[in-house]
């Protein structure tokens, strides 16, 4: 009950002072952080990172084509037609390519250097549905036999601490859940939907009780109740974190996207374990009316993750932080009568935030040699862009993880 | 509770929203068989009219910019029909009509006309229980899917393929049934389905339509759209998918490739009606195996619609809270809310219904629910059986050894019992 939370901070605690006090003080460069976590787990002996991950879905297949508009190619226009972004609107990157005249706070970071662009992004075969090609982006594998999400199967390797993932939102994230571990999944922190009511001690520890996994109770019972003991340390941790006064940095008119990152701001400033986050936003899937529905879009996204990444800078856990957005595929070249697009293929992911070397990533797509379906033909396999990710902000050997060793694209 | 007690209560808790134990005897005494017979009855017995739908204003003032404010008509018909589910006479009409919310799924986000949700919500409650073509034709020429997925701007010049695909895909077939040349002609075909303006009715628009020759699926000729809702509901992944679809809201989930399908297909394939369909699901001997048994967590709406029909709760009830509005930020934090799915694949299920943020929200709900609910019946029971008449209200055939135990040591305080047995593992799962 009671006890038993209390004896899992303990050992939590223990385990800290236990390590450090493993290596003698003397053999500790004094500007290293140590690489053993609070929960106990090490990291993989290939660690090269210590940084912060934070994924940003895109729901309903973003117009990448008009997210880094190919400016300089003439096709472009050319087959776009009423749905092609006006050049001279289009904020230039100086290389042939523009973005979105809505993402200035993007065009800022790749003034910076910390906006890497990796173009073609996709998998062999693309799927034209949502599910099965948003299914294969979460397993990281293209054959349906992997029902575990890929930063699922890292958690699983991972140590036991219920917030080294957070997935924000009722949800987890099908990407981190995992064969044997699972995010947890967090509301805003600083609102009733996000706090443990106002109860009589002995209540939660009867909750905590009444949710312990029994052996002779169904799997689904026991997820439950494994559900409901991971909450009661999630809200306490969490609670106690945010115990601490900060300065509230982050806006709050940023919209829901916005409100998610202002939770994982205040998480990171706090100092949580956790390294990686999830957060979303939806509205892409623009067969009709695209121009206004995804402007409206993107400008949401440009102002959260601009106003998200200002608010971290100062902060130890900021400074190693990282944002990648994807999204399940691009959109048909030519448009549809309905001024949209329809389902498409390769696409943009990109990744920002101090620790980032800018820059251009993989081929562009031709826009003229075209699939059987009028898609383009990808250049870049999604799973380099993961074995970066794992490995560069992660510090977590990708291989055993994605099942095969891709190319890592150094974009951090 | 004996197994046929405890059968009959997972029946009442997946075709319904639970029952208590006065009606678990009324279903006793009558049987098995006649009590489902007496829920598949229900879905075509006049419907109650109750509560009353709010007032919603129509797509027509809507359009011309005379409307009301769209927003709380939304909160008050999601409030409406959490309502319904918690006091209707006919409880499988409401679940069928929950479950096909989730199989043909469209959002008031994208929607934006309240009255359109309603008028698409009555179509599965009318029509839910009657052949699948003709159900799916009607929720095709509805102005809530029309909008929903961009049918009404369909055009021959260039075919939108988003409600073509998604036809396939989600509603009748299933992926891997169908080729992109499927998608193609299809949506082709269905060019013309438009809405009128500002009436925002059904209307079809000659010029916008594509009479040359389409193949799809192995059909050739001048086909319509009502040929491609045809077509695609009498094919035979469509004979496996709905079954299975169904079968997995209700028992346990399973592919279409399951031999739990195969046993259901032949029956649904000879008619396509839905109420037989649901017949042989109830009757099928797995429905009560251990799989069945153990194979779900419940759906959010269908928890807290099944704590208020137990505790004879209304929306009113929670009018200090907030009412309609409360019971909206309930189920958006539990993760379901209702007319407003997540995408056009509705919503999963099982591991999908569990995680931190959904525990705490249920903890947080159980609270208000404590505050508000009449529970005399409880009060009037004292010593160990209150904890057994507590599970009875709630439609819980028996309590783990582990929840018995605690429930027992907290059983004098109802601010303890009351919200630990809403939240136990047990009730949270199915």
């Amino acid at each position: 009950m009671a006890r038993e939370i209390d004896r899992r901070t303990f050992l939590a605690g223990a385990l800290t002072v236990g390590a450090a006090g493993a290596v003698p003080r003397s053999l500790r460069p004094a500007t290293t952080r140590p690489r053993v976590r609070a929960d106990g787990a090490n990291k993989a002996s290939s660690a090269v990172k210590d940084g912060t991950l934070v994924l940003v879905t895109l729901y309903g297949g973003n117009d990448g084509l008009n997210t880094v508009v190919p400016i300089g190619d003439p096709a472009y226009e050319q087959q776009r037609g009423n749905v092609a972004i006006a050049e001279d609107k289009a904020l230039s990157l100086g290389n042939g390519f523009a973005l979105n005249p809505a993402m200035p706070g993007f065009k800022a970071a790749w003034e910076a250097g910390q906006l890497a662009i990796v173009r073609g992004v996709s998998y062999p075969n693309p799927s034209l549905s949502h599910f099965q090609s948003m299914d294969i982006w979460w397993s990281a594998s293209t054959t349906g036999d992997e029902s575990a999400g890929w930063l699922g199967r890292w958690l699983d390797r991972s140590g036991n601490d219920v917030l080294q993932a957070c997935s924000i939102g009722p949800q987890v994230i099908p990407a981190m859940a995992g064969n044997r571990r699972t995010a947890a999944a967090l509301q805003d922190t600083t609102q009733p939907q996000g706090q443990l009511p106002q109860a009589d001690p002995h209540f939660l520890a009867f909750y905590h009780e009444l949710q312990r996994p029994a052996p002779g109770d169904s799997a689904l019972v026991n997820a439950a109740a494994q559900a409901g003991q991971d909450m009661l340390k999630v809200s306490k941790d969490a609670a106690n974190a945010m115990r601490t006064q900060r300065p509230p940095v982050y806006p709050s008119d940023v919209g829901d996207l916005g409100t998610q990152l202002g939770v994982v701001s205040e998480l990171i400033r706090a100092g949580l374990p956790t390294t990686a986050y999830a957060v979303s936003q939806g509205g892409y899937d623009t067969h009709s009316g695209e121009l206004a529905t995804q402007n409206a879009n993107l400008a949401q996204l440009d102002t959260a993750i601009s106003a998200f990444l200002a608010s971290i800078a100062g902060s130890p856990r900021g400074r190693s932080t990282t944002v990648v957005i994807y999204t399940e595929f691009g959109r048909r070249v030519q448009p549809n009568g309905s001024d949209g697009t329809d389902h498409g293929t390769a696409n943009n992911v990109m990744v920002l935030g101090p620790a980032v070397h800018g820059g251009l990533y993989g081929d562009a797509p031709s826009l003229t040699k075209l699939d059987e379906n009028g898609n383009m033909i990808y250049t870049t396999d999604f799973r380099s862009v993961y074995a970066t990710v794992l490995e560069g902000v992660l510090g977590f050997e990708s291989k055993p993880v994605l099942g095969k060793a891709y190319p890592t694209l150094g974009f951090v | 509770m004996s197994a046929d007690l405890a059968l009959l209560a997972q029946l009442y808790r997946r075709a319904a929203f639970g029952a208590n134990s006065s009606e678990l005897d009324a279903a006793s005494a009558a049987g098995y068989k006649n009590t489902v017979e007496k829920l598949l009855a229900g879905l075509t017995e006049p419907d109650s009219r109750t509560p009353d739908v709010p007032h919603l204003t129509s797509a027509e003032a809507l359009n011309r910019g005379h409307g009301g404010n769209s927003w709380d008509e939304y909160t008050n018909l999601v409030a409406w029909w959490v309502e319904k589910m918690a006091t209707t006479p006919t409880p499988l009409r409401e679940k069928l009509t929950l479950l096909l919310h989730g199989q043909f799924p469209t959002g008031f986000d994208k929607v934006g006309v309240p009255i359109y949700m309603h008028a698409q919500n009555e179509i599965f409650r009318t029509q839910g229980g009657g052949p699948f073509d003709e159900l799916t034709h009607a929720l095709s020429v509805d102005p809530a899917m029309l909008t929903w997925l961009d049918l009404s701007s369909n055009q021959r010049q260039s075919p939108n393929e988003n409600f073509g695909r998604e036809l396939m895909e989600r509603f009748t077939m299933g992926i891997g049934n169908y080729s992109q040349r499927d998608v193609r002609e299809a949506s082709r075909a269905l060019t013309g389905w438009s809405l009128s303006y500002p009436q925002g009715k059904f209307q079809f628009n000659t010029w916008a339509h594509d009479f040359g020759e389409k193949t799809l699926l192995g059909h050739r000729g001048n086909l319509a759209g009502q040929d491609v809702v045809r077509i695609v509901t009498h094919t035979e992944a469509s004979y496996r998918w709905i079954p299975a679809r169904m079968w997995s809201f209700l028992a346990y989930p399973v592919r279409p490739s399951d031999p739990i399908v195969s046993d259901l297909a032949p029956g649904y394939a000879s008619d396509l009606n839905m109420t037989n369909l649901l017949r042989a699901i109830f009757t099928h001997p797995a429905f009560e195996s251990t799989a069945a048994r153990q194979g779900l967590v419940k759906q959010p709406i269908e928890w807290v619609a099944g704590i208020m029909r137990a505790l004879n709760l209304r929306a009113e009830s929670f009018k200090k809270q907030g009412g309609a509005g409360y019971l909206l930020w309930v189920l958006t934090n539990l993760g379901q809310i209702p007319f407003n799915p997540p995408t056009v694949g509705g919503w999963g299920q099982n591991g999908y219904w569990l995680s931190t943020a959904a525990s705490l929200a249920q903890l947080n709900f159980v609270q208000s629910v404590t505050q508000v609910a009449n529970l005399s019946v409880i009060e009037e029971t004292a010593g160990p059986s209150r904890v057994a008449v507590l599970g009875e209200m709630l439609g819980i055939d028996s309590w783990t050894p582990r929840t018995d135990a605690l429930l027992q040591h907290v059983r004098d305080d109802f601010t303890q019992l009351v919200p630990l047995a809403l939240v136990a593992p047990e009730t949270i799962t199915n």
